[in-house]
């Protein structure tokens, strides 16, 4: 089906599935509930999580085919950012347009990029990336000011000069990105019982891109570029000697992933109309590889489970404050409720970066292969079972 | 083998049930009230958007500890603070229009995106009415643009940079902190008694907007009096170690060093500056001198016995004698046990001037909070007399000019006042141009 075999396009579907009922199933908790902290069934944060999908899905094509680590893929998702912003303020507040060309904008710059980081491999590669990364970032931060807006970000105005469209509503407001019409921030929501569902129409448009993103990405894994680029990652200096000049693959496989970044750029900037410089911060090309590795380098649907974990953890644990804890906790004995609190505080609400950096040790050493090798191991334990009552005797392949 | 028969009719149907579907939404999302977020009868949310990690996180945590505190205030517990010294009475401790005041706190990390994403949580997941903090103007003005578009009212923390109420400015938008224009006016007139109009000064500026602004400020008010500007060098924010910036300023001919940095950067660039010996130094027959326009006590802290004898500006300071700023320290130095700072301060008043705002005008509809707000004439905040001019929402009062002491008596006691600078010698025409390219829109009530 659509070109897939039917192992992948059963993984299609549940992607789909996934995204299309995210409303619900981030949102288990009924409102008013103690529980519902950690409801996740908010615009923002579902707009946030399939973006920064996006975002990791290109970022593996690169690092999970290739094992090209690149450290500053946050550049092309802030250069998309700024092109989409651009495209507000002087052509019109459909996103389509803006998001088509932080995809081109990103794309020659990561050209640019990756045409000279390519010369060389490994760690030198790394360096290299994340030093563009950094001028980038300098250069958004103060030189390029006029273009970026440098510290305080690039932002709507209400003078813009839009060509389509005006650059102010009827109310003297700044206009809001729509799809024809469409805002991106309008919402509906659904009451039922004591539960609160949101639909959001600017999470859809993104879903719908992300879905999109990760079918290129198994049509990618599964083609013979895929192949190619898999066999860079095994061994480059053999494809050299066998007369294959690998640096057109990688290349390609460089701008595809930053056309990636590119359109998760874009599409944040159509959700929340503004760039910063933060955005290409080594910091935040930190986090894809973290978002990576964390699902499963390699995998398909290992990142985008990386990045929802990640946001999940800095939206939803870093907002429990003290008070919280000690509602809570509140059943137990005073002394009891205090030293309890102590215990836990400095793991959530601001020292939400402390767990993420223990879940991912851990992950890191118990299973390399990140999430998704948990879900096979966890899996398997249930699998074995069966063809083992079946054939007690059966032998395993050496492989 | 699939037949497709466009009737007319099927056309009329199948676009009547899609711009219906399209069109559902929207009127759906709008809500009875007419306004976003429309409290309940019990109690009223409000969030507090500070920089909890990062650079800024002690202003953050100060301000949070401010926050805690108007709440309290708010819904009648503790000793009430200024709610007795406030010009306006009518807040009674029952919380705002009788709704107990809850709220949520969220993490800027002094990053825009950070502070957008925690702001929206807020007005998304909690169903905050007013957002309010920021440690950094870069944050304030970014969440104040989204406070805009969302429709909630956003009362700035501490941000000092001009853009804030100038270029940038909101309807929805309110700053009671003073800024880098009042900084340099506040400033000039008593360096000139101090040190003489013919000096010759040198500039040192983070590489950021609020460098920028707060250069400009200072430098067109000093060139006024006569100085002179010798040379002005951008330094980056991140920089930790100034020796190379520092070192040329000797042998440029200046004789004053004027410091725009804030936060760390300040902390690192006064300490080599007196390093260098600059202090002691000599310059064109004169002392040589350094200014700091921005002064904060957590800065002075963490400079030492660096910044004594070393002028700057400030908003306010725990040491103020008026009814209003010792009735604030008493609260908070008994629930915390150590005075506040000027950050502390500006997010308390804010919240307080929200609550009183929204409480007159009846509602907590942002237009009705907005035009309660504008051109507001309030005292007993610590500021003394105040006006939130409704032109640019900015509030105008006295901006103190203070000194590092030389003989601290305490941790605490780091800066004395040095003068008082009148409202009226700070106030400037809103289309200013430090100020000018912005306009405020109309007010956002959202949904």
């Amino acid at each position: 089906m659509l070109g897939l075999e039917k192992k992948d396009f059963r993984l299609l579907l549940i992607v789909i599935g996934l995204t299309m009922f995210a409303p619900f199933i981030l949102n288990p908790f009924p409102e008013g509930a103690e529980m519902a902290q950690f409801n996740a069934g908010y615009p923002d944060l579902m707009q946030r999580f399939v973006i920064f999908g996006i975002f990791a899905i290109g970022f593996n094509i690169l690092f999970g085919l290739t094992g090209y680590l690149s450290f500053g893929h946050a550049a092309f998702l802030g250069a998309g950012s700024y092109g989409a912003v651009w495209m507000f303020k002087l052509l019109s507040m459909n996103v389509l347009p803006a998001i088509a060309i932080s995809v081109i904008i990103a794309g020659l710059f990561s050209l640019l990029i990756g045409f000279i980081s390519l010369r060389r491999s490994g760690i030198y590669f790394s360096i290299l990336t994340l030093a563009f990364a950094q001028m980038s970032f300098a250069l958004a931060y103060s030189v390029l000011t006029p273009i970026t807006g440098g510290e305080t970000g690039l932002q709507l105005a209400l003078d813009d000069p839009r060509i389509f469209g005006a650059s102010q509503t009827a109310t003297g407001n700044i206009p809001v990105p729509s799809l024809f019409g469409l805002e991106m921030r309008s919402s509906f929501e659904w009451e039922v019982g004591a539960w609160l569902f949101t639909f959001n129409a600017g999470y859809y448009l993104a879903a719908a891109f992300m879905i999109f993103a990760f079918y290129m990405s198994i049509r990618i894994f599964r083609s013979p570029f895929g192949m190619m680029l898999r066999a860079i990652k095994s061994n480059q200096t053999r494809m050299s000697y066998t007369g294959l000049n690998a640096r057109p693959y990688t290349l390609a496989a460089f701008v595809i992933s930053g056309m990636y970044a590119g359109l998760a750029g874009g599409l944040m900037a159509s959700m929340d109309p503004l760039a910063g410089a933060e955005r290409m911060q080594w910091t935040a090309s930190g986090e894809v590889v973290l978002m990576t590795i964390l699902g499963g380098a390699g995998t398909l649907i290992g990142p985008v489970l990386g990045a929802g974990m990640i946001k999940y953890f800095e939206n939803i644990f870093s907002k429990i404050n003290e008070t919280i804890l000690h509602s809570w906790f509140a059943f137990l004995p005073d002394g009891l409720e205090n030293f309890v609190v102590a215990m836990i505080y400095p793991f959530i609400g601001k020292g939400w970066h402390l767990t993420l950096g223990i879940v991912f040790m851990l992950v890191v050493i118990f299973l390399p292969g990140g999430l998704v090798q948990g879900g096979q191991k966890i899996a398997a334990l249930f699998r074995r079972n069966k063809p083992e009552d079946a054939k007690p005797n059966a032998t395993e392949p050496a492989e | 083998m699939s037949k497709s028969n466009f009737s007319r009719r099927g056309v009329l149907k199948t676009g009547m049930v899609a711009s219906a579907g399209l069109a559902l939404p929207q009127y759906l999302s709008a809500q009875e009230s007419g306004y976003t977020n429309a409290p309940g009868d019990s109690e009223v949310i409000l969030g507090f958007n500070v920089p909890q990690t990062g650079p800024y996180a002690d202003e953050g945590a100060d301000e949070l500890r401010a926050y805690e505190l108007a709440v309290e205030h708010l819904n009648g517990g503790g000793d009430g603070g200024m709610l007795p010294t406030f010009s306006s009475q009518e807040l009674d401790g029952t919380g705002i229009l009788g709704r107990e005041v809850k709220y949520v706190t969220g993490d800027t990390q002094t990053k825009s995106d950070a502070a957008r994403a925690s702001a929206r949580s807020m007005i998304e997941k909690d169903g905050a009415i007013m957002i309010t903090g920021g440690s950094s103007s870069g944050v304030a003005v970014a969440v104040q643009a989204l406070c805009q578009e969302a429709g909630i009212i956003f009362m700035a923390g501490l941000t000092h940079s001009n853009d804030t109420t100038g270029k940038d400015r909101r309807a929805n938008g309110f700053r009671h902190f003073f800024n880098s224009y009042m900084s340099g006016a506040a400033l000039a007139p008593v360096l000139e008694a101090a040190y003489g109009n013919s000096r010759k000064a040198y500039h040192l500026t983070a590489d950021y907007n609020w460098g920028y602004t707060t250069e400009e400020a200072v430098r067109t008010s000093t060139e006024a009096m006569g100085w002179e500007t010798v040379n002005t060098v951008l330094t980056p924010l991140t920089q930790t170690d100034f020796s190379s910036y520092i070192a040329p300023v000797l042998n440029s001919g200046a004789d004053v060093l004027v410091l725009n940095h804030y936060g760390g950067n300040m902390v690192n660039s006064l300490t080599n500056a007196v390093q260098f010996g600059l202090r002691d130094a000599q310059a064109n027959g004169q002392n040589f001198e350094i200014v700091v326009p921005l002064y904060s006590r957590l800065m002075a802290k963490g400079a030492g016995a660096n910044v004594k004898g070393i002028f700057g500006s400030t908003n306010w300071h725990w040491s103020l004698q008026d009814a209003g700023s010792q009735a604030f320290v008493r609260s908070f130095g008994t629930k915390y046990g150590f005075p506040p700072s000027q950050a502390a301060h500006t997010c308390y008043v804010q919240t307080l001037l929200y609550a009183d705002a929204v409480t007159r005008a009846g509602s907590f509809n942002p237009c009705a909070v907005d035009e309660a707000l504008e051109d507001f004439e309030f005292d007993g905040l610590g500021n003394g007399p105040t006006l939130y001019r409704g032109e640019d929402h900015q509030c105008f009062k006295d901006v103190l000019v203070v000194k590092g002491k030389e003989n601290p008596d305490n941790e605490f006691d780091l800066l004395e006042i040095v003068e008082v600078t009148p409202a009226a010698q700070v106030t400037y025409p809103a289309d200013h141009p430090q100020f000018a390219g912005g306009a405020l829109g109309s007010c956002n009530p959202g949904a």
